[in-house]
């Protein structure tokens, strides 16, 4: 390129080949420089965001409970034939580790592990811990047995085995409701434990009514913006705007003192004998899609008006010109001219809705939690941290793919702010 | 000025990128379940105890939530030095090893306290109890059994109850008939816990969950329920100081202890336990009734307990009568199936 | 107004059906923080109308309780580094990308901009683990590296779009005039993209400033912000304090977004696009 814009440059070949290797090197060195704009902040964002979530990723698979701190156990379980009740030397192996497991206090972990898949095992750990303290010594396969019977379950052995092992799919299974079986089968999971793909599909439903709501709210407005003189457009924008600077958590009050019981849309109401008693407007789906639609509301607005923005109006007139009703003008000719920031305002939207934690669990009831929710309440209650990171990780899956959609469609260099 | 002001920050960054809080000697974090029962333990112990010592206590409040305190202590970085834990919590504490193990030898062994109360991992500082409560402006005729929660035929509207299934399945099994003392051996087997579920489902869609100890009140007092599960302290203090007029119904009430412990890898134990060791004299633990009507642990403390304000403790013989008293074994082997379950039955 | 001449009765009546819905989604927008701001001068703790009496015992709550104070503080130390950390990284990112050469540029875009993207929990839970790790977590530094990364696509967002519409040839001629690429950066380039810049930086200091979750798994007692003060408040104990310190943040933002209207308009007179 660079040497096709120099014709009629007459010269020895020599000095030609120097000129492109010159040309090319300075390009190459231009290319350098633009790079290492880029890099800093590449490698901060690689460093600090992209690895956290990529370990992340490996929770959501990791196994680590059993196998650092039953291995002899795990090896003495690699010889079983998973037919009967293993033999005295698992069972001798498990309470040399249990003595162990006691003085480090990880007794009760290791059976939290074993409980996600064997209902009780907790409990038997701990139990079996102190069966151990009490020293005496083996045989142990006889004490385990005696103690209680489900020691002998090929089962719980089966399952102990494959705690064992590296990798589990146990936590990914799990988020969609799904369970494995001693022999290895994958089918469903017991109902009072699948609650996974209901709340993945209240997640997006709640997104897609939120969206929806933005749109219908939000196309008239931007078509106002958009056809009022900028004097005027520039202060309704700042009315636009000045929700989407404010905090959330700020937003988030105001509803909850508009929305409850007592609060003034209650009152409001009341007044105006609109009901005899007071509305659940809080707590519920509605008070969710309603607080949600107001934060996102801005977010599909921007894209659609930025469109209609670019819209010659004599578009319009002409069509109006030419016989078309008024209706007819606006549906046929202005309408699909606008698709294109309806489908990035709208995709954005869904895109963000799908994340929401806050707000629902300010001004939802528990029917309305959506995903998020879940990955911080197995964060940070119950310490489940696979099954956060399962959860986390299938989350980000659909998350990406609609931001590589949206990236082919809209592309996201073509957002703008304010 | 400006200068001053970033010098200030910078140090401050160096400061807490280089050494975390390892200021912990001059100052303690201790955590606790906020509303009034932190005001009490701020009037009784935190306040007087950083009069006499100079040792400053930064409060941070929480929910119960036994996760937070293992992950701060898995991630090497206790920062939190003393906790305000339920018996349950004392228990898996010690269980997964996330809570120290008490010299009770500090305290004048276990028998200074009330029978049944002290835990490994956990010295007891007041007996507490979950009831159920309802504002008297409101409701003439107000139940008087634990079986008006779940009547909503005669007191129609919603109802709060804690987001979690300690407390509510033993309410519902004994609103479902199953006397006190048969409670913990029903939810022992696959049944009872199912005839617990189905009573709570006769509810669900009336409930209003709370998860911190202040909203009770709260909701009470807005009307956005018509009746409530709460602390007893909680509602005492609402009468007490927002005079409100609500009215706690005893029967079938749940005893629980709330305990001292210190995590796992605090920066300085012996300031943690001179700390608990003030907050364990019967003068300072007497103090507290004055604040919040939870009864002292400790046995010396009783005496100094002004008759007027016994009345109002759980302990009470007249409140006591069906009391149930909270079994931690139980709720520590099966807090984790009970709670899978909880989390599946609330969120469909 | 909004019709134009030519218009029938009918579709004027339409036109005023439109500008009624219009005016109810901006009442939509506006009102909920309309309704807040006179509850925070209430005499009593209830959020209920008509207030009982006026009184401004919130607000002297808000500026003594210690609590408010560190996290009003600790907002600002941490908003303030992570805007310092976004602006730079960010303006110095969009600067090589708008060079037009930069080998993959989509796809480094779009990592750069993926923090906006990905839900906040999956950062915050992410960071938690992976802090612990290396012992960032309950540190200042932690919190202002992880509030950089999320107000970082706002910054490279800003500064592109300003770039769009810049003269390249003005930078050449400068260097053919013989000014070295810095004074070259700081005599044309950087005084074009200046209100970029500071609207990036605005927008990354909002997302700082007002972010909850990140802190909420990160911070400890210590590092309490302001928006986790809040979010404690509105869960645990709801005080009228709360809508003390919301009004003020929303004066904040009203302050800010008028910054980011009067750079808008400069940028507009400089680049000769206004109207």
């Amino acid at each position: 390129m660079a040497v096709a814009a120099l014709p009629g440059e007459a010269g020895p070949d020599v000095d030609r080949t120097s000129l492109k290797t010159k040309l090319r090197r300075a390009e190459r060195v231009n290319r350098a420089r633009s790079f290492s704009l880029v890099a800093p902040l590449l490698l901060f964002v690689l460093a600090v965001f992209a690895l956290p979530i990529g370990l992340m990723l490996v929770r959501a698979v990791e196994n680590t409970e059993v196998r650092e701190t039953m291995p002899r156990t795990i090896a003495a379980l690699d010889g079983w034939d998973g037919q009967a009740t293993p033999g005295e030397d698992v069972f001798a192996a498990f309470a040399d580790e249990l003595v162990q497991t006691q003085k480090d206090r990880t007794t009760a972990l290791v059976g939290k592990r074993i409980n996600y898949e064997v209902p009780g095992a907790r409990s038997r750990f701990l139990k079996a811990g102190r069966l151990v303290d009490a020293g005496g010594g083996g045989p142990w396969r006889e004490k385990f047995l005696a103690a209680d019977p489900e020691w002998g379950s090929v089962e719980f052995w089966a399952i102990m085995k494959r705690a064992g092992a590296t990798f589990t799919p146990y936590y990914l299974l799990t988020s969609l409701d799904l369970r494995q079986d001693a022999q290895g089968a994958v089918g469903r999971n017991f109902a009072d434990q699948s609650i996974f793909v209901d709340i993945f599909f209240r997640t997006i439903w709640i997104s897609l009514l939120v969206t929806l709501a933005t749109l219908v709210l939000g196309y008239p407005v931007a078509h106002l913006l958009a056809i009022l003189p900028p004097r005027h457009a520039n202060v309704l924008m700042i009315l636009v705007l000045l929700p989407f600077t404010t905090s959330i958590l700020v937003r988030t009050t105001a509803w909850i003192v508009l929305l409850q019981s007592n609060g003034v849309l209650n009152d409001i109401l009341l007044a105006l004998n609109l009901t005899t008693e007071r509305v659940q407007l809080i707590f519920n789906r509605f008070g969710t899609v309603l607080a949600m639609t107001h934060i996102q509301l801005p977010f599909t607005i921007l894209p659609i008006y930025s469109v209609m923005k670019s819209i010659p109006p004599s578009h319009l007139r002409a069509a109006r010109s030419l016989g078309a009703g008024p209706l007819t003008a606006f549906v046929s000719v202005y309408m699909p001219q606008t698709l294109p920031g309806v489908g990035a305002g709208c995709l954005l939207t869904f895109i963000l809705s799908l994340g929401y934690y806050i707000t629902p669990a300010l001004v939802g009831g528990p029917q309305d939690q959506m995903v998020s929710y879940f990955v911080a309440l197995y964060t940070n209650r119950e310490m489940n941290w696979g099954q956060a990171s399962a959860l986390g990780a299938i989350l980000l899956l659909i998350t990406l793919a609609l931001y590589a959609l949206f990236n082919r469609l809209v592309g996201i260099d073509k957002v703008k702010l304010g | 000025m400006q200068m001053k002001s970033l010098k200030m920050t910078l140090s401050a960054l160096a400061l807490s990128a280089t050494c975390g809080a390892a200021v912990a000697a001059d100052s303690l974090t201790i955590t606790s379940w906020g509303g009034a029962y932190q005001t009490s333990q701020d009037e009784a112990y935190y306040k007087p105890y950083t009069a006499k010592t100079g040792t400053k206590i930064v409060q941070e409040e929480y929910n119960g939530e036994a996760a937070r305190i293992r992950a701060m202590v898995e991630s090497g970085n206790t920062t939190w030095d003393a906790v305000d834990v339920d018996a349950a919590t004392a228990q898996q504490g010690c269980d997964e090893g996330f809570l120290t193990p008490i010299d009770y030898s500090k305290f004048g062994g276990e028998a200074a306290f009330v029978k049944g109360s002290t835990f490994e991992c956990g010295i007891p500082t007041i007996i507490y109890s979950t009831i159920y409560a309802y504002d008297a402006d409101k409701i003439k005729d107000g139940p008087t059994t634990i079986a008006g929660l779940f009547d909503t035929k005669k007191w129609p509207g919603k109802r709060s109850l804690q987001k979690t299934p300690f407390g509510n399945l033993e309410f519902a099994l004994m609103a479902d008939g199953v006397p006190a003392d048969k409670v913990y051996e029903t939810l022992k087997t696959k049944e009872g816990v199912d005839r617990a579920f189905k009573k709570l489902d006769t509810i669900k869609k009336d409930i209003v969950w709370w998860e911190a100890g202040a909203q009770p009140p709260q909701l009470l007092a807005s009307g956005e329920v018509v009746m409530a599960t709460a602390w007893n302290g909680r509602i005492f203090n609402a009468n007490k100081v927002d005079k409100k007029n609500f009215k706690i119904v005893w029967d079938g009430q749940l005893m629980d202890y709330d305990l001292w412990s210190i995590p796992k890898g605090v920066k300085d134990l012996d300031a943690v336990y001179k700390f608990i060791e003030f907050a364990s004299s019967p003068e300072a633990q007497a103090a507290q009734t004055k604040y919040i009507s939870y009864g002292p642990a400790l046995l010396a403390a009783t005496p100094l307990v002004s008759p007027d304000i016994l009345k109002d403790l759980p302990t009470a013989p007249a409140n006591a009568k069906t009391a149930l008293a909270n079994d931690p074994v139980f709720w520590g082997d099966n807090k984790e199936e009970l709670l899978k379950r909880f989390n599946t039955w609330i969120a469909q | 107004m909004l019709a134009p001449s030519y218009a029938t009765p009918r579709e004027k009546l339409s036109y005023f059906v439109f500008a009624l819905f219009c005016a109810l989604v901006f009442l939509f927008l506006i009102g909920p923080i309309l309704v807040i701001m006179p509850l925070s001068f209430s005499s009593e703790p209830w959020f209920t109308y008509p207030l009982p009496g006026l009184s401004l015992r919130w607000y002297i709550d808000f500026f003594t309780d210690e609590r408010w104070r560190i996290a009003l503080q600790n907002s600002g130390i941490v908003a303030l580094f992570a805007t310092l950390i976004a602006t730079g990284l960010g303006t110095l990112a969009a600067l090589g990308l708008s060079r037009g050469n930069v080998p993959f540029a989509g796809l480094i875009l779009s990592i750069l901009i993926s923090p906006m993207i990905v839900p906040v929990v999956i950062v915050a839970v992410a960071m938690f683990f992976g802090f612990a790790a290396v012992g960032l977590n309950n540190t200042y530094l932690g919190l202002i590296l992880a509030h950089a990364i999320l107000g970082t696509p706002f910054v490279v967002i800003t500064v592109t779009a300003t770039l769009t519409g810049f003269d390249r040839t003005l930078t050449r001629a400068a260097a053919s005039l013989g000014a070295s690429p810095w004074t070259a950066f700081r005599t044309i380039t950087l005084p074009l993209i200046a209100p970029g810049v500071t609207s990036g930086a605005l927008f990354a200091f909002v997302t700082s400033w007002d972010e909850v979750v990140v802190a909420l798994f990160l911070a400890s007692p210590d590092q309490r912000t302001l928006p986790r003060q809040m979010f404690s408040g509105i869960r645990e104990q709801i005080s009228p304090t709360i809508t003390a310190a919301a009004t003020l943040l929303v004066f904040f933002a009203a302050l800010l977004m008028l910054t980011l209207e009067l750079l808008r308009r400069r940028s507009e007179r400089l680049r000769g696009t206004g109207g």
